[in-house]
Parts: structure tokens; sequence; C-alpha cells
């Protein structure tokens, strides 16, 4: 199959680049191994808008974060994504603390962030009361915002399937060569592509789409970071991003609220063998409870709803690899792309998707469509808007996720959107159905039975999360006779 | 939007809904509206399709289904209206405000002068146990593998190790055996069952099911659907005892590891809850903090009868007839407070001076053989209750008799005593 | 030999007393239901049965169960009768979806009605 551009990865950072490109007259096609685009660290990460004051000035990681950060407001309000902006600290608890974080204030001074600056203890207290009362002065960082990393990935790849990016999910690549025709030719496990412009935004998965194409080889290392995450609660215990001294393993563990009202204690950092092993571990799961205790001495898992795990893609050298691909045409990549992953990627996107556009002297599009227009979710609505919305459409009025207020109507939306939910996880990522306190118990048959009429096919195909995830092993007439 | 006032909103149509609003009706109410969010009316019942319900109430032994059409017929039969795919939003615990939506009706406020809470509870997920491993398919609380089978017809997977020994867990370990599954395991944290007696016998020991006591689930292992756990032994401190690991391969894990009542609406609508029980703190009546507001059934605090349900409703729905119609005796209380032995004892609290019949119910704290339950008031012994076990799978009742309950001027204590 | 009552919930520890294979006393229980138990129990244990079955023409499979229990040891034979039954709606509760189980003369009747 031919296509002008091929773009490898559906994540944050893919999708990101897809839609810059889609304003441009070519043909493109995301592919990703994944069952749904946003399958690798786009789902499972801290969430942060990074201010952009960790990064060493100079490097890409600096300039594009706080470029990222910078377009995010309005371009949350454009795709219809979550977007708060509470601010963040960087705790210090001793002398040698504060060195660092005035390391980090000159950092974010020269990186081009707004306000930060150091305060007191008393100011910390006075900000976040419920602070371990130790700390000594912290960074403060006004515009540390915070996101849904998956749902911007969502409007990122409807936005681009409008403007008439393809989509191909559950396929994965197993080679790329460079044929005789000057193509790229690219095998899945499905299929053969050709493709003129290839873009490499394969996550983990970059250094060895990378390696194929390149004798400067990179090597990614896999470092996975454990999280908690609490139920929304009547009062959080903090406001803003709470974050601890930075390690040469990263940002250290935060806590945070989440942009949905959640609370967020995380990550752990461990370098691991495999890129898709995103089991949690008691140790990791210890590592950060312990660790939030530095910040938050009364730090407790109860109201957890769920422990998940992100991997990071780390680029042995740091930074970012972001351009064309060295000693080959018609080749980009974005390699390495770790925290401050998320906060960069309208600027990786917009970095990249513009180069290959004026390498390439691709043609703008007379006419670019606007992204959908997101309808606000029912449990947002107030009452008079809820019955409206229910006089409009019917399905408005069955609720079927009950912990977090999701409607029949909104989960079908979900799985019609241009690039629309085929799983259970997909659902839930889109509409918040079966991410509260009971976890899908009640929500998850009726969301099955949905997907299913949706897409046509027998509950027994429906998935959790793509492949063998399957949700039920046959009918019980089947098993009876099996059984006998 | 519709609005409209009614004397007496239930919330819910399980069986302790269904019951309140039967004895709300029989005491004269007619203007009186229940409320259910699923297609059909019965709640949790039908889909529990074991025999063993209702042998107090009926004195005979019926399937969920059977016992929960029972009072469907009678609901019907005295022409209590139930409005079903309706699912109540908030409530207002000041002006007694309703907000409920349906496709069929739409966003509707009603007003109601006394709403009983009757919305049952929920179980406990995985999230809440912390369990680590992977987040793959195959992992389900117990019952909603049992709506999967029962209900739809669906088998969720074929070897199955459950980890918790709730009664759900134990009657989904004999369903899925008799529909062809293979239950390799049924794994407890604690040192005893938090399940009937009768189920560990009928549904372990009759299919060769073992019982692992003081064990728990320490590994989940499969990327998209489950392929295994690991199981270890825990020590006094519920902690995993190294060496002690035990794999198994299996591709469904059930959880029945606790129900958890489902206040959220009691508590937008700012009743007091129990942090023991997890549901309101009520009176002898089963009125909560707010007036007018009463609960009761599993969102009230969790049964394992549905016989003590029905009953514990019916008391509801009469409170709440009287409440309508200006005869419910108010005023002082007396509290009630957990003694040694004794956890989250309901109802709270006693209104003083009134003499009728009050059943106490608890929870034991731990397992006491041949031991008594005995309740004081103000040091004074008022009642007392031998049983030759106390065990905190099963809620204890003792009941205080009208005479006993006129003359109560004092706090009143329950205590579990060794013999 | 010590056995517990599954008549209900309160589940009685009981000791029963054999002699030739015949009970010669019951001890523990708290009513008389639990002496007949313990007497079947020991000589012919019985088991009602519960299980649901595919319908034609319904979404929803019917629950059933065996009017009074039959023996345990028949439990498996049951289900297999169970799994060749072939219903199609509607049924009523109550109405015998299999007649005479394995040849105990127990019936196997709808619990719930399904279908119009």
């Amino acid at each position: 199959m031919y296509t002008d551009i091929l773009i490898i990865g559906a994540g944050v950072t893919g999708c990101a680049v897809a839609r810059v490109l889609s304003r441009y007259e070519a043909g493109i096609t995301v592919i990703d191994r994944g069952a749904d685009v946003a399958e690798g660290a786009s789902k499972a990460n801290s969430g942060i808008v990074h201010a952009g004051f960790d990064a060493h000035p100079g490097t890409l990681k600096a300039k594009l974060n706080v470029e990222g950060a910078k377009m995010y407001p309005a371009l949350c309000e454009e795709l219809g994504v979550p977007y708060s902006q509470p601010g963040a600290l960087v705790l210090g608890f001793s002398e040698e603390d504060r060195q660092t974080l005035k390391t980090l204030v000159r950092q974010g001074e020269e990186n081009g962030v707004p306000g930060v600056r150091l305060i007191e203890r008393d100011e910390v207290l006075a900000m976040e009361p419920n602070t371990n009362p130790e700390v000594v002065c912290a960074l403060y960082a006004p515009t540390s915002g915070l996101t849904s990393p998956y749902e911007m990935t969502f409007a990122l790849a409807d936005h681009a399937a409008v403007n008439g990016a393809k989509f191909r999910l559950n396929e994965e690549v197993e080679g790329v060569t460079k044929g005789q025709d000057g193509l790229w030719h690219v095998t899945t496990d499905k299929d053969e592509h050709t493709c003129k412009i290839l873009v490499n935004c394969a996550g983990v998965g970059a250094a060895t789409i990378h390696n194929m194409m390149s004798s400067d080889l990179l090597h990614i290392i896999d470092r996975r970071g454990q999280y908690y995450l609490l139920d929304r609660m009547q009062t959080l215990p903090f406001r803003m991003t709470m974050f601890q001294c930075p390690t040469k393993m990263g940002k250290g563990v935060l806590v945070s609220p989440t942009v949905h009202g959640n609370l967020l204690l995380g990550p752990s950092a461990e370098d691991i063998e495999d890129e898709l092993d995103t089991s949690t571990t008691a140790e990791g799961l210890k590592f950060v409870l312990d660790k939030c205790r530095l910040t938050w001495p009364k730090a407790t898992t109860r109201g957890t709803i769920t422990n998940f795990s992100g991997i990071r893609a780390h680029e042995e050298k740091g930074d970012f690899v972001i351009g064309a691909v060295g000693g080959q045409e018609n080749a980009y990549e974005t390699v390495g792309i770790e925290s401050p992953g998320l906060s960069a990627a309208p600027a990786i996107g917009e970095m990249v998707g513009e180069l290959i556009a004026r390498e390439q002297g691709l043609v703008k599009k007379g006419q670019i469509v606007p992204p959908i227009a997101r309808k606000k979710p029912f449990h947002a609505m107030t009452t008079e808007e809820r019955a409206e919305a229910v006089a409009e459409n019917p399905l408005y009025g069955n609720l079927v996720c009950r912990c977090e207020v999701v409607t029949e109507a909104e989960i079908r939306e979900a799985i019609r959107r241009p690039v629309g939910a085929t799983t259970i996880d997909g659902v839930k990522r889109r509409t918040r159905a079966g991410m509260g306190r009971c976890q899908g118990g009640f929500c998850s048959p009726r969301v099955a039975e949905i997907i299913s009429e949706e897409l046509h096919i027998p509950m027994t195909e429906v998935t959790k999360c793509g492949g063998t995830s399957r949700l039920l092993v046959g009918t019980i007439h089947d098993a009876m006779k099996e059984g006998c | 939007m519709n609005s409209k006032c009614v004397d007496i909103l239930v919330i819910g149509a399980g069986p302790a809904g269904l019951a309140a609003a039967i004895a709300a009706k029989e005491d004269g109410i007619d203007n009186l509206l229940v409320l259910e969010r699923e297609h059909n009316p019965g709640g949790i019942l039908r889909q529990c399709i074991h025999n063993g319900f209702g042998l107090h109430r009926f004195k005979e032994e019926l399937t969920g289904p059977e016992y929960a059409q029972r009072d469907i017929d009678r609901a019907r039969e005295m022409g209590i209206e139930i409005q079903t795919d309706t699912t109540v939003l908030s409530v207002d615990g000041k002006t007694h405000t309703v907000t409920c939506v349906s496709s069929a009706h739409g966003v509707e406020i009603i007003t109601a002068k006394a709403i009983i809470l009757a919305m049952g509870c929920r179980e406990r997920p995985r999230g809440a146990l912390g369990t680590p491993g992977t987040r793959c398919a195959g992992i389900y609380s117990a019952g909603t593998a049992q709506k999967f089978v029962n209900l739809e017809g669906y088998m969720p997977g074929k070897r199955v190790v459950i980890l918790g020994s709730g009664d759900i867990g134990l009657i989904m370990a004999r369903r899925m055996t008799l529909q062809g599954a293979k239950v390799l395991a049924c794994v407890e944290l604690m040192p005893f069952s938090s399940g009937l007696n009768r189920n560990i016998v009928q549904c372990l020991n009759d299919y060769d099911i073992p019982l692992y006591l003081s064990h728990t689930v320490i590994d989940i292992k499969g990327r998209e659907r489950l392929t295994g756990v690991t199981v270890a032994k825990v020590d006094a401190n519920r902690q995993p005892i190294p060496g002690s690991e035990i794999e198994f391969d299996c591709d469904t894990l059930l959880l029945s590891v606790g129900l958890i009542p489902e206040n959220e609406l009691s508590e937008g609508a700012g009743v007091k809850l129990s942090p023991l029980t997890s549901g309101a703190e009520v009176d002898d009546v089963l009125q909560t903090n707010l007036p007018g507001i009463f609960a009761c059934g599993n969102v009230l605090h969790v049964h394992d009868l549905v016989d003590h349900v029905s009953n514990e409703s019916f008391r509801a729905g009469h409170a709440a007839a009287a409440y309508v119609r200006g005869q419910l005796s108010g005023g002082d209380t007396l509290d009630v407070r957990d003694g040694d032995g004794v956890r989250g004892t309901v109802p709270q609290r006693i209104r003083k001076g009134v003499s009728e019949e009050v059943d106490l119910m608890f929870r034991p704290s731990g397992v006491f053989r041949n031991a008594t339950c005995i309740v004081t008031c103000g040091g004074r012994e008022i009642a007392r209750k031998k049983a030759p076990i106390f065990t905190p799978g099963e809620m204890a009742v003792v009941k205080l008799k009208p005479e006993i309950v006129a003359g109560l001027d004092d706090t009143v204590t329950v205590t579990i005593e060794r013999s | 030999m010590e056995i517990t009552c599954i008549n209900c919930p309160v589940g009685c520890r009981l000791s029963v007393t054999l002699e030739n294979g015949q009970v010669t006393s019951v001890t523990g229980n708290t009513c008389k239901r639990g002496e007949i138990y313990a007497r079947q129990e020991c000589v012919d244990p019985q088991r009602m049965v519960t299980a649901v079955i595919p319908v034609a023409g319904s979404a929803m499979p019917l629950s059933v169960k065996t009017r009074t229990p039959i023996p345990k040891k028949l439990i498996d034979e049951c289900m297999k009768a169970l799994s060749a039954v072939e219903i199609a709606a509607p049924v009523k509760a109550g109405s015998v979806v299999l007649a005479n189980v394995c040849g105990t003369g127990v019936d196997i009747i709808a619990t719930k009605s399904v279908g119009a």
C-alpha cells in the first residue's frame, strides 16, 4: 500500500506531527502496534505540562518544553482538551537542595520560563499547608499546568483524521528498507507499505526503527515509572503539583492533582529490559509511597483507584533526538521523547511537521477542517444543560457509568469519533466510564454491549485493550457443551 | 424540565426499596414513587440465581429471582409506581428535592416529603487492594462475573482463581464450576472466611475447591489476557512470607474482597456517614441525621441475608409513612456504642421514651467461640445472647424488647465477652 | 462425625454419631431441620441445583432450579442433562424445563420468566 508520508507511532508526538502535516496536500498514514492511539507512554505519565526549568539551557528539551507549554492553553481550548494551570512547587529540604533549586531557578530564567522564583518555608506552607513542615524552601513555578495526556493524543489524532490522515492500529512494524525505487518499504505484521517520507515517532520502539535506517545507532533505555491514582476527593491535599528535587534518574516523585481532580502519586524510575513490561511491583509501589511521605507526611493510598506504570524512552545521551535521520533522505524522527515530552509535543509537532513541509516542498491545503467541537461532558453540565442534552438526544438519559456520570450518548460518540474507541480501555480514556471508584464493575458489561453493537462484533470479540484481551471466553451454551 | 411532588420517594427498587415502598403503601401512602436505574426492578437478586433466600420471611427456600418477584408482584398489586431506567443524579437533603434522568422523561426534579435511600452496595475493586502486576483482561469482581454468566449468558473465563472468600465469590466458585469452568482455588487473606459457613461447604467442599486461608495474591501476570497469578501465605501482619509462593495458571481472577455501601448520593445530600459501616448513621427507625431521610438495606450496612434487608426496610417504610403524617415521634436520642469485640452497630441512636422493639445489628470484630453478647445501658445489663460462634462473616442481631427500650436512659453499649 | 448444617445461614456445627451406617444421634443443631439434614447428609447427601441455560429467541439466559434437592452424586449428570435441553421463549417462571431429571423424580423448573 502506498502513502506519501508514513508515521510510525500514534502517541502524542506522532499524532502532533500528523496533525501539522495534515495541513498539507499529502497522503498521510499513521501506524501503531497498539489497539488505540496513546497506547504507550502517552497513556501512562504524570499529565503535567511542565513549566520548563528542568532542562539544561540550550537543549532541545529546554527549547521545546517552553515552546510547547506556551502553546498548551490555546491548543487545549481549540481541541477541547482539559487543561488547568495550578502551578508547581519543587521542594527543598536542605541547604544542598537550596543550591539545586537556585540552579533550577537560573535555568528557568535562561529557558525563558515566566515567574519562576525561590520561596521560603513560610510561603510554601502558606501556599500548601499539607506540605511536610521540614521543608526549607521551594522553587515556585506559576505556569506549571495539567492536562490529560491521552485525551490530548485523541484530539490530535481526530484533528489529523478529519484532515485526511489514516490511522492503522494493531499493526506492528517489522522492517524498514530503502527500495530501488527510492521509496521506503515498510513491512508490518499485517501488510507491506511503501512511502516517500518516513517519520519515526515510535516512542520506546523508536531506536529500533532508527537503527533499521541508520548505521549511527541510537540506544533507548526503557525507564519504567509506577504510579498510584487516587479517587477524587472532597478536598485534595494539594492544589499544585508538588515535586521533589530532581536526580539523574528524572524529576523524582511527585504528588499532584490530575486535571480531572484525582490525586496522582509517582513515578518510580527503574530501568528495565522489556519495553512493553508495564506491570507494577510491590517494591516499586512501596518506593513511591515512601518517597511521597517526604512531600506529604500523611500520604495514604486509601481511596486508590488503580496503580499503573508507564515506560519512558530515555535516550542514552539525554536529549531529544529530533529532525532528519542522519545519512538518509526522506526520513525524519523524534527519538528519546521522555519527560518533558508531553509538554513539548505540540512544539515537536510544529518543528518536525514544518521541517518536512519545507524540505519536501509540500503545498498547504486551501482549506483546513477545524477540529470537531467537543461537547461538554454530561458530568460537567448544569441541570439545565443536562435537560437540553436529553431533549436533543435521549441517549443522554441512559446513565451507564454511575461513578463518573457517563451516559450512553457519550459512549457511542466515543466509538464514532474519527479515531474512535474500539476497546473497553478506549472508551474509558475517552469518556471516563469505568475510571471511577467501582473500576468498571457495574458499567463494563454495558460498555461491552455498546461496543459490540457499534462495531458489529459479537460480545466475545470485545477486548479490554486489543489483541487477546477478550473479556469473555464464550457463551454458557459453548461452555456447557464443552464441559460434557 | 419536569418537576413533581410526592409524599415518599424511594431510591432503588432492589429488595430494600421494594420492601420500604410496600410498607409505606400499606400505611396508606399513595403518592409514592420508586426510582430504579436498571431496566428491571429486583436489584442484585436478579443475578443471584442460587437458592437460599427467604427462609426467615417466607419459610421456604427461594432463588434470588423468585424472592425478588414476590416483592415486585406485591408492589404491582398494590399499585406502587416503579419508574425504571432512571438514575438519580443528586439529592438535596435540605429541600428534599431529587434530580434524576431517564431517556423517557428527561431530567426530572422530584420533591418528596420523605426520601428512603435504598441504593444498595458495590464491590471493592482491585485498585483498593493495591495488588501489583499487569492490568490485563480477565480480572473481575465476582458480581460482575455473576452478571455476565447469569444475566447475559457469557463465560468470563475457564480457569479461575478467586481472591477473597466473600459469599458472592463462594457462590461464583460453584456457579463457574457447574457451567463448565475449572476453579483452581479460593484465596483468603484472613485466617477465617468472610463468607457464610454453609457456602464454604456447598460451594467449595462439594466441588473439592481448595480454600487457602491466610494467603493472598501477590502478582498478576499476562500482558493482554490474564495468564496466571502468584499466591503467597501471609504472616500475622498480613505480609507475604517469602518462599511460600504458589503459581496458578489461570485466565480469570475473581475478586470477592468486600462490599461497600454506595453512598455518594447520601454524602452529596449531607447525610452523616459512619466510618465503620460506610453507611448512614441512623436512629432506631432508620432515620438519618437529616429529618425525613431514611436509609435501609445494603446502603445502610452490608447484610448477609436478604430476609434481614426486607425486615429492616419494612421498618424504614413504616417510619417514613409516619413521618409524612407527622406521627413520628422525635426528640432526644441515646447513643449506641460498640464495645469490645463489636464493630459498626446499627442503629447508632435510639429515640428516648419509645416502646418499640429494636434490633441491634453488628459485625463481630473477630472470631469468638462460645461467647456471649451483652448489651448494657449506663452499665446495667439489658440484654444478652449466647452463641457457639461469633464471626465477622455473619452479622449478629440482638433484639431489645419494647419494655426494655422504653426504660433506656443512658448510652447503650454492645460487647462480646468470651465465656 | 462433624458436619456443617447448610439449611440456613446460621450454619450450625453438628456432631453426628453413626453406627453401622445408621445415624444414632445428632447434637449441635439449633432447630429440627438440622437433625433432618444431618440424618440425610450422612447417609445420602442431597443438594439443590441451580443453573442458567440458553433460550432460543432471547438474549437473556433462563435461570432454573431443581424443585427439591437431588442426590449430590447426580449433580454432574443433572448438568449434562440440562446442557441438552433446548428451550425457546417465552418461558414462564415455575414451568417445567426438564421433567424427572436423571430419574430422580424431581423436575427442573424455571425460576424466572423470559420473553413475552
